[in-house]
C-alpha cells in the first residue's frame, strides 16, 4: 500500500514538475495544485493513474488568510485510499476553472460551492444557484456572512449562563435587524428570476423524433407525494417522453454545514442525525470517524463498543433498505401494502433504537472514541431475535411477495438504466453504483472499523436499471443480516468508551475526511479544525445529493412516470439533499 | 406462467390477512391487555401490528429520552433540596442553545449560591439530545419520558421555567431505576471515599496531637 501511495508521489512528480506540489501545513495532506494545471492534472488522475472516481468537491474559506480553497476527494473505482488535491484561489475572485468535463460528478458539487462559498467555476455549464435561490444576496458559508438572528459566532452563546437573559428569535422582526436585503428590493412584489432562466433553459429542445409532438415543460413537485418530500423536478416532455429534466433543491435547505461551524464538535453529533433521518445510526458513524481521525490516538475505540457501532449501522441499513423499497413500490402504485410490511419489520429495529440509544430515529448514539451508553439489558437478546429469526424470515416473505411480480418487473426492467461508466463519471454511489455492476463498497473497497473482519459480499447487479437496484437492495439486506449474525455472536464484553466522556475536547489542527458505507451510498464528512473548540469547516458529502447528479441522465428518454419511478429506486432523503 | 409472480405475492398478502384473524382468535381479549401491546412488537407476530393510539400506547423503555426535567429530593418537612447548582454546564453542552439558567445571590455578600434562581429551557428548540443530562455532574437534569405535551399556545406555554422544570426523586426512580441505581451508587461510593479520606485526616491528626 505504502510502495503504490510513494510511486503515485512518484509519478505525479516527475508529470507534474511545476504547478503542483503537495500539501505541507502541518496535518494537511494531499497536492496544491494551481488553478491554471487544474484540468491537466486531473484528466492524468483520471486517464493515467486510475483516480477514476471523484467523491468530494467543497470549497473552505480561510479568511485569515485572504484565501479560498477548492478541496477535491478522488478515489479509484477499484478500491484504495483517496488522493487529495486543493486549489487555492484568492478570496476576493476566486475563479477556478470547473471540473465537469472530466468529472461530471463535480456538477452538482460546484454549484453548491458557488451558492454557498462564492467560488466561481468557469466553463461550468449550468453555473447556478442550487441549495438556495436565484438572487439571494451573499454566499451563506462565507466566515464573514450574518444569518437572520445572528447572535454569536460560536456556541455557546454567552446570553446562557450565568445571565440567562434571552428572546425568542421570531419574537423579532425579521425585516428590521440582521437581515439585508438589496436596494429596491421589495419582498412582496419579488419574482425569482432563476425560475425565469430555468423555464427558459427547459423549452424547445430538438429530438430526433418522426411525429411532431408540442414539447411541455412539467413541475413535478415540489409538493407531491411521488418526491419523498420537498424536491421538485422540471421536465420538458415530448408527449410522454421526457426530453429533459433539471432537479430543483434546496427546499429544507438550512446551512447545517453553518450551524456546524458554529457548534462545538460534540454538539454536532445531534445534528447530523437530522441529515438522513432514515439512517441516523450511520450519519453519527461518519462524522465521529472524521473526528475521531483528528484525534489519532486521544480516541481510540474499545472493541466492544466497535462491535456495537457495527450491529447499529447494520441494522439502520435494514431499516433504510426496506424503507426505500417500500416507497419504491408506493412510487410505482402499490400503494401502502408493500409498504407497510416494510414498515412492521423497520418498526422492530426502531424499537432496538429506542431502548439503546434513547429515540427511533434521531439516536445521538455515537460519540468520539465509543458510544454514549452501553446496551441496557434485554436489548442484545432482541438483536438476536431479529437477527437470526425474524429479518431471514421477513425477507424471504418480502422477496416471495415483489421480486417476481409481473407489473413490478414491467415497470423496472430496462427503466433509468446507467451504464458503469456514467455510474462511475457522474460519481453515483451506493446502490445506485453497484446496480450499474461497479462493485464498489466502502466497507470493502477502503474499511474502516471493524469491517475487514467479517465474511460478506458486495452486493452487485449488472443491468444498472430500478429492478436491478431493487435487487442489489434486497441483496444488501441479506448480507447486513450476515454480518450482524457474526458481530452479534462474535460482541465482547467490555468498554464502550475509553476515558471518561468529555463536553470539550481540543482537536488537533489539520484536515479530515472520514466516509461510511451509509445505506444511500458513501458518506463523507470533510472536517477542517484550527485547535478550537469549533471545527473551522465542516461538510458533508451527502450521497442522497451527488446521487441525484445522475438523476436526469437516467430520466432522459424515458416516460413521465417512469421518471417518478427512478426517482424513488435512488432513495433520496431531502433532509440530506438540502442540509 | 405468465402472472404467477402476482399470484405468489397475492398469496402473501392473503396470509398477511388470515394472520390478522387467527391471532385475534388466539389472543382473545388479551390482544387488548399490556401483554397484548407487548406481543404487538415482538418479533413472533404476525398479524396486525399497529397500536391504538391514545387508548393504548407502547411501553416507554427506559432509555427513552424527552424534554429534561429537573430533580429535587425531599428532605425533612417537605422541604425541597434542588439537586441543581446552577454550573452550567447542561447550557454549554447544548446544542440548541435552549437551555438558559439565571444564577443565584447570596443578598448579604453579592457572591453566587450554588442554586439556580431561575432555570429556562425553552422546548420548543429543544431536539431531545439528552447531551445536559448525560453531562451533568450533580445528576440534576433528567429526560423526561412524558411525550404528550402538545398546547394550543407555544408562547404561552413552551419557555418550560423552574417550577415547571422541578419534578421529585421518586419520578426519576420510577421512569428510569437502573439508571437511578448506577448514579446512587455512584454517588455514595464517592462519599464514602470521601468520608474514609477524612477519617484518615483526623485519625492522623489525632495520631499527631
Amino acid at each position: 500500500m505504502i510502495d503504490l501511495t510513494l510511486a503515485i508521489a512518484k509519478e505525479i512528480e516527475t508529470r507534474f514538475p511545476k504547478g503542483v506540489a503537495p500539501d505541507e501545513r502541518s496535518g494537511y495532506e494531499g497536492y496544491l495544485v494551481e488553478a491554471g494545471k487544474l484540468v491537466e492534472f486531473a484528466t492524468a488522475l483520471r486517464d493515467e493513474l486510475g483516480y477514476d472516481f471523484l467523491s468530494s468537491v467543497t470549497g473552505v474559506d480561510y479568511m485569515p488568510e485572504e484565501k479560498m480553497e477548492v478541496v477535491y476527494h478522488v478515489y479509484r473505482s477499484t478500491g484504495g485510499g483517496a488522493l487529495v488535491f486543493k486549489v487555492q484561489v484568492p478570496r476576493q475572485n476566486p475563479v477556478l476553472p470547473s471540473l465537469v468535463e472530466v468529472f461530471p460528478g463535480a456538477d452538482f458539487q460546484e454549484r453548491e460551492a458557488w451558492d454557498l462559498l462564492g467560488i466561481r467555476f468557469e466553463g461550468h455549464p449550468n453555473h447556478k444557484r442550487i441549495l438556495m435561490w436565484e438572487g439571494f444576496e451573499g454566499h451563506p458559508l462565507r466566515k464573514d456572512w450574518e444569518e437572520a438572528y445572528f447572535e454569536e459566532e460560536s456556541k455557546p452563546f454567552d446570553a446562557r449562563w450565568p445571565g440567562g437573559d434571552v428572546y425568542r428569535a421570531e419574537d423579532e422582526n425579521p425585516f428590521t435587524k440582521n437581515v439585508v436585503y438589496p436596494q429596491d428590493f421589495n419582498p412582496e412584489t419579488w419574482i425569482p428570476d432563476g425560475d425565469k432562466a430555468l423555464y427558459a433553459g427547459m423549452k424547445e429542445i430538438e429530438t430526433d423524433e418522426s411525429l411532431e409532438t408540442e414539447q411541455i415543460v412539467v413541475n413535478l413537485g415540489p409538493q407531491h407525494p411521488s418526491t419523498h418530500g420537498v424536491f421538485r423536478m422540471v421536465a420538458t416532455l415530448a408527449g410522454e417522453t421526457v426530453v429533459k429534466l433539471e432537479p430543483v433543491m434546496g427546499y429544507l435547505h438550512r446551512n447545517h454545514e453553518k450551524i456546524g461551524e458554529r457548534n462545538t464538535y460534540l454538539m454536532n453529533i445531534p445534528f447530523t442525525d437530522r441529515l438522513d433521518y432514515l439512517a441516523s445510526m450511520s450519519n453519527n458513524f461518519g462524522y465521529v470517524l472524521a473526528v475521531e481521525k483528528l484525534l489519532g490516538k486521544k480516541a481510540v475505540v474499545p472493541e466492544r463498543a466497535e462491535y456495537i457501532r457495527v450491529i447499529m449501522a447494520e441494522f439502520t441499513r435494514i431499516a433504510n433498505h426496506v424503507f426505500a423499497i417500500g416507497t419504491l413500490l408506493n412510487d410505482m402504485g402499490a400503494y401502502f401494502t408493500p409498504m407497510l410490511y416494510a414498515l412492521q419489520e423497520r418498526e422492530l429495529i426502531l424499537d432496538i433504537f429506542e431502548a439503546a440509544a434513547g429515540s427511533r430515529m434521531m439516536c445521538n448514539y455515537y460519540r468520539f472514541g465509543g458510544l454514549a451508553r452501553d446496551l441496557p439489558p434485554g436489548v442484545e437478546g432482541k438483536m438476536r431475535d431479529l437477527a437470526f429469526e425474524r429479518l431471514p424470515r421477513k425477507i424471504d416473505e418480502l422477496d416471495r411477495y415483489l421480486t417476481e411480480n409481473e407489473v413490478l418487473r414491467a415497470r423496472c426492467e430496462g427503466v433509468g438504466v446507467l451504464t458503469p461508466e456514467e455510474a462511475i463519471a457522474y460519481s453515483a454511489v451506493g446502490p445506485v453504483l453497484r446496480a450499474s455492476g461497479v462493485p464498489y463498497d466502502v466497507r470493502r473497497a477502503d474499511p474502516y472499523s471493524i469491517y475487514d473482519r467479517f465474511d460478506f459480499d458486495v452486493a452487485v447487479a449488472y443491468h444498472g436499471d430500478v429492478y436491478d437496484r431493487y435487487l442489489v437492495r434486497m441483496e444488501e439486506i441479506r448480507q447486513s443480516i450476515r454480518i450482524l449474525q457474526q458481530a452479534l455472536d462474535d460482541l465482547p464484553e467490555g468498554e464502550i468508551m475509553t476515558g471518561k466522556p468529555r463536553y470539550s475536547i481540543r482537536v488537533p489542527a489539520g484536515e479530515a475526511y472520514g466516509r461510511v458505507e451509509g445505506p444511500k451510498g458513501e458518506l463523507g464528512f470533510y472536517v477542517v479544525s484550527d485547535g478550537s473548540a469549533n471545527p473551522w469547516r465542516y461538510h458533508v458529502r451527502a450521497p442522497s445529493f451527488i446521487n441525484l447528479t445522475a438523476l436526469s441522465k437516467m430520466c432522459e428518454g424515458d416516460k413521465v412516470a417512469d421518471a417518478i419511478v427512478i426517482l424513488g429506486s435512488i432513495d433520496i432523503v431531502l433532509g440530506e439533499t438540502d442540509r | 406462467m405468465y402472472g404467477k409472480g402476482i399470484i405468489k405475492g397475492l398469496g402473501v398478502t392473503l396470509k398477511h390477512f388470515l394472520d390478522t384473524y387467527i391471532d385475534d382468535i388466539r389472543m382473545g381479549k388479551k390482544r387488548y391487555s399490556d401483554e397484548g401491546i407487548e406481543y404487538r412488537s415482538s418479533k413472533d407476530v404476525r398479524g396486525l401490528f399497529t397500536v391504538q393510539y391514545p387508548e393504548e400506547k407502547l411501553p416507554t423503555p427506559e432509555e427513552f429520552r424527552f424534554i429534561p426535567f429537573l430533580v429535587y429530593d425531599e428532605v425533612e418537612d417537605g422541604e425541597r433540596e434542588i439537586r441543581c447548582t446552577s454550573c452550567g454546564i447542561c447550557a454549554k453542552v447544548c446544542p440548541p442553545q435552549c437551555i438558559w439558567i439565571e444564577r443565584s445571590e447570596d443578598p448579604k455578600t453579592g457572591r453566587p449560591i450554588p442554586e439556580p434562581a431561575n432555570f429556562y429551557i425553552d422546548v420548543d428548540i429543544c431536539m431531545n439530545c439528552g447531551l445536559c443530562a448525560e453531562f451533568c455532574p450533580f445528576d440534576a437534569i433528567i429526560m423526561d419520558h412524558d411525550y404528550e405535551l402538545a398546547v394550543y399556545n407555544r408562547f404561552e406555554n413552551n419557555i418550560y421555567d423552574k417550577e415547571k422544570l422541578l419534578k421529585p426523586a421518586e419520578y426519576y426512580l420510577d421512569i428510569r431505576p437502573l439508571n437511578y441505581q448506577i448514579q446512587a451508587d455512584a454517588r455514595a461510593e464517592k462519599e464514602a471515599k470521601k468520608a474514609a479520606a477524612k477519617a484518615k485526616k483526623e485519625a492522623a491528626a489525632a495520631a499527631k496531637g
